[in-house]
């Protein structure tokens, strides 16, 4: 038997994806961004939540999907997971869902573009819906950033 | 019960009075025959011992109980205190600490302490023969004086001497609770209850406390003030259901006089049978056990009042966060103050004045909060010096000066290390051994001073020896051998330049490593640990006549004066302390020298930066001014201009880092929160000069 979880869904163009809800601290609107030099292309700048500043990336720009301007529903994601605070920018973030962990299955090689490492799995939550459930852990990896950046530069 | 709550306590409330153990013993190893300080330290250790088996912790309990029954019979004047003592006692010290280190990471406190057990009990056991009866006399105490016994301090005994004077019946009162009684401590309330309604209880053994939460025997004792007869308060006593015997007697001056300098039951039989020699033999055995008792009661409200100011622990992410929560309500108040302006009405512009006035007050103590004394570091140094000094045959005086300074606390979180090798080195390197400065004709006893005071935005500590002084030719001659400097380079130093090189990475002048400092760590990972802190240390050194390391750093981590400057719509803070100066330059001022921009400044030409290029400021572009604003920068005696936009003003900014997720980013020191709400990056001036 698998576990139930609660998961926050966001969408990337139009896929939509999940990350379990305690890995997330807040879910903001579009907050006045300081763009930082000489860092990761998709590091879009620092906020200031409440007086903690934080980084925020630009999701589609960690997965190398092309980035998009951002509109009404575009959010800023809070997650802390491996003693890091990251603010993810996504494109909406409006449901949170209960799934069990049975109905995930291992990710396919690529999704949505995206490579399977990145993924924990894939969500079927109903016929025509597939929820992308995102490895936090491997999002947040630097060391593998680093490398990518150096073999780049 | 789950004692996790309470370990936090225990762990604060353990080194609180290890730290105090320490001191103490310090003191008295100045001053060997000062009882006084051997009863601080007993109390001391016996609170220890009790939260350590409270808390479960028995290593703990047990080792402290060993050190106790030592002290104890120092106390009792059946054992002086003598090197060895010392030295077994420091042992059981840094045991405890140990001990209490492993619970702060989470172990069990466990040691094996048994050679030290061993050594305190042959202490005890003694040699000496002063102290072969002394272990059975005080366990005796233990047993005889436990359990039945009243010792008046010298206010209570004042109030009930003045009480006879005056003419109120002063009574000793022996209550017993019949056997087969279920509630004691509601018998004795009502007893209390009883008392207290026709007089006052001056003492009573157990106290009331210990009797409410039945932490008493059967029996317990007490003076009493009263109008009313002896033989009639007698059966009232009785008249208390399950009282199995009430015994009251009268008390005059006289009688009064002997049972405060005896035990009181003893004494109370004494007047009872006046036949009883009670003065001699019980008075030791009495005194031993109650001590702590009184020690605890009475003395603790007075170890209260004497220390400096009544605190609490908080958490210091607490702290944090509070101050982040008050920047949020800054940047209210810098809103609230716009709309002010805007709406125009004269209430409303008063009330956020006043509200204005308030937060800078506010600001004022949180930022204050986070400030520590130097103490927190520096007392843990005699002993360390203590110690060195013994280890390495010196004789070596540690003054400590201004440990009342105070340092924000990541700073004082941080410097311990560094201080701690900078007086090792002063110890091992710095003070001569005691022929050497007999030799040299000096005092057999080294100085170490160690000093803290303020100065402007600063907090200098200084450690200065009056050891042997930084010999130049042996500097010199290492710095090149180890390739630190040329021969000719060494030659055309200052003395005070040769001195710096001591922190020259990988130097190490001591010809004979010892295992104190020159581990191969050099001074260099001094320099670097405080200069990470935004601090600077030097040396001045007379050779022959010592040497002094002066360490400056800033008062706060976290706030900072800066200029804040916009680049486009970027803005950004440079720190005060690398500004030179603020000005104009034409464009044809600007020269290129060998593939630099340079600019005239004072007699000579440094280099100008474009800090709109170095952090690639998309909307702002300097060659498009006829005009440019400038900062000059300084690293050491070196210095650079960076070209500006604007500049905003000067303000005191709270430093914030960007998150461990990004990593360092060269010329960028962390970020900071603006009026306005937004983040600004805060620049690092230092690493656009190379």
């Amino acid at each position: 038997m698998g576990q139930d979880i609660k998961v926050i869904v966001f969408k990337l163009g139009e896929e939509e994806y999940g990350i379990e809800v305690d890995k997330v601290q807040t879910i903001e609107r579009i907050l006045p961004i300081t763009r930082v030099p000489k860092t990761f292309a998709f590091v879009k700048g620092v906020i200031n939540l409440r007086g903690v500043v934080i980084p925020v990336i630009d999701l589609r720009g960690r997965f190398g999907l092309p980035e998009a301007e951002f509109t009404e529903q575009s959010r800023i994601i809070i997650v802390a997971a491996e003693e890091l605070e990251v603010g993810f920018i996504v494109d909406s973030a409006n449901d949170v869902i209960d799934l069990n962990t049975d109905i995930i299955d291992s990710p396919p090689e690529v999704v949505g573009g995206i490579k399977a490492k990145y993924l924990d799995g894939v969500a079927r939550i109903s016929e025509e819906r597939l929820l992308i459930m995102l490895n936090l852990s491997e999002v947040l990896n630097r060391n593998e950033i680093i490398q990518l950046e150096s073999l780049e530069g | 019960m789950d004692m996790n709550q309470y370990l936090s306590m225990f762990i604060d409330e353990s080194n609180d009075h290890l730290q105090s153990l320490n001191e103490k013993m310090m003191e008295l190893e100045e001053n060997p025959e000062d009882i006084s300080i051997v009863q601080v330290i007993f109390r001391s250790a016996h609170t220890l011992k009790g939260m350590a088996a409270t808390m479960g912790f028995e290593d703990l309990a047990s080792l402290t109980h060993q050190m106790e029954n030592v002290l104890d019979l120092v106390r009792n004047n059946k054992l002086k205190m003598q090197d060895f003592i010392f030295d077994t006692l420091f042992k059981g010290l840094d045991a405890l600490q140990s001990m209490v280190q492993d619970i702060t990471q989470g172990g069990e406190g466990k040691e094996d302490v048994t050679s030290i057990v061993a050594n305190l009990q042959a202490i005890v056991r003694g040699e000496n023969p002063l102290a072969s009866s002394a272990p059975a006399a005080a366990s005796s105490a233990k047993t005889s004086g436990a359990d039945n016994s009243l010792q008046l301090d010298e206010f209570q005994y004042s109030v009930l001497e003045q009480s006879i004077a005056e003419g109120h019946q002063v009574l000793y009162i022996e209550v017993a609770i019949r056997e087969d009684c279920q509630l004691k401590a509601v018998r004795a309330y009502m007893v209390f209850d009883l008392l207290e309604r026709f007089g006052e209880v001056v003492k009573s053994h157990p106290t009331v406390q210990d009797i409410e939460q039945e932490k008493f025997d059967r029996s317990f004792s007490l003076y009493y003030i009263t109008q009313k007869d002896a033989s009639e308060l007698e059966s009232m006593i009785l008249n208390v259901s399950e009282i199995g015997s009430a015994k009251v007697i009268a008390l005059d001056a006289e009688s009064l006089r002997q049972m405060s300098q005896t035990g009181a039951s003893e004494a109370a039989a004494a007047v009872e049978a006046p036949s009883a020699p009670a003065a001699v033999a019980p008075a030791p055995a009495a005194s031993t056990e109650p001590a702590p008792k009184s020690a605890q009661s009475g003395d603790a409200p007075a170890r209260k009042a004497a220390a400096p100011s009544r605190t609490i622990r908080v958490d210091i992410d607490r702290l944090d966060v509070l101050m982040n929560l008050f920047s949020e309500l800054l940047i209210d108040r810098v809103r609230l103050e716009q709309l002010a302006g805007e709406i125009k009405r004269t209430e409303l512009t008063e009330t956020v004045e006043h509200m204005s006035r308030v937060s800078t007050d506010l600001q004022n103590i949180v930022l204050k909060l986070r400030m520590v004394p130097v103490d927190t570091v520096f007392n843990r140094f005699p002993r360390m010096v203590r110690d060195l000094a013994k280890s390495l045959n010196k004789k070596i005086d540690l003054v400590v000066l201004g440990a009342e300074t105070e340092l924000d606390r990541t700073v004082i979180d941080e410097i311990g290390d560094p201080l701690v090798h900078l007086l090792r080195n002063a110890v091992d390197h710095g003070v001569e051994t005691t022929a050497d400065r007999a030799a040299a004709g000096k005092s057999e006893t080294g100085t170490v001073q160690l000093r803290a005071f303020h100065s402007g935005n600063h907090v200098f500590i200084e450690i200065e020896d009056d050891g042997y002084g930084v010999n130049r030719e042996k500097v010199a001659a290492k710095a090149v051998k180890n390739g630190v400097v040329s021969a000719e380079e060494a030659k055309s130093l200052t003395d005070d330049e040769v001195a710096q090189l001591l922190f020259a990475p990988g130097f190490s002048t001591a010809e004979v490593i010892s295992d104190i400092s020159g581990r191969g760590v050099g001074l260099d990972v001094v320099k670097t640990k405080i200069e990470s802190l935004g601090g600077t240390v030097l040396i001045t050194s007379k050779f022959g006549q010592g040497t002094k390391f002066s360490v400056q750093l800033p008062l706060t981590l976290s706030i900072i004066s800066a200029m804040l400057i916009k680049l486009g719509s970027e803005k950004y803070a440079i720190p005060l302390s690398s500004i030179v100066e603020t000005g104009m330059i034409k464009r044809d001022q600007i020269r290129s020298l060998h593939g630099y921009t340079m600019i005239p400044y004072r007699d000579a030409h440094i280099p100008l930066l474009s800090l709109a290029k170095i952090f690639d400021v998309p909307d702002f572009d300097e060659a498009a001014e006829e005009e440019t604003e400038i900062v000059v920068i300084r690293k050491g005696d070196r210095l650079a201009a960076l070209t500006v936009e604007e500049f905003i003003g000067q303000n005191e900014i709270v430093i914030k880092n960007l998150g461990k997720y990004l990593p360092s980013i060269p010329g960028v020191a962390g970020a900071t929160i603006l009026g306005d709400g937004q983040v600004a990056l805060i620049i690092d001036p230092n690493t656009f000069i190379k």
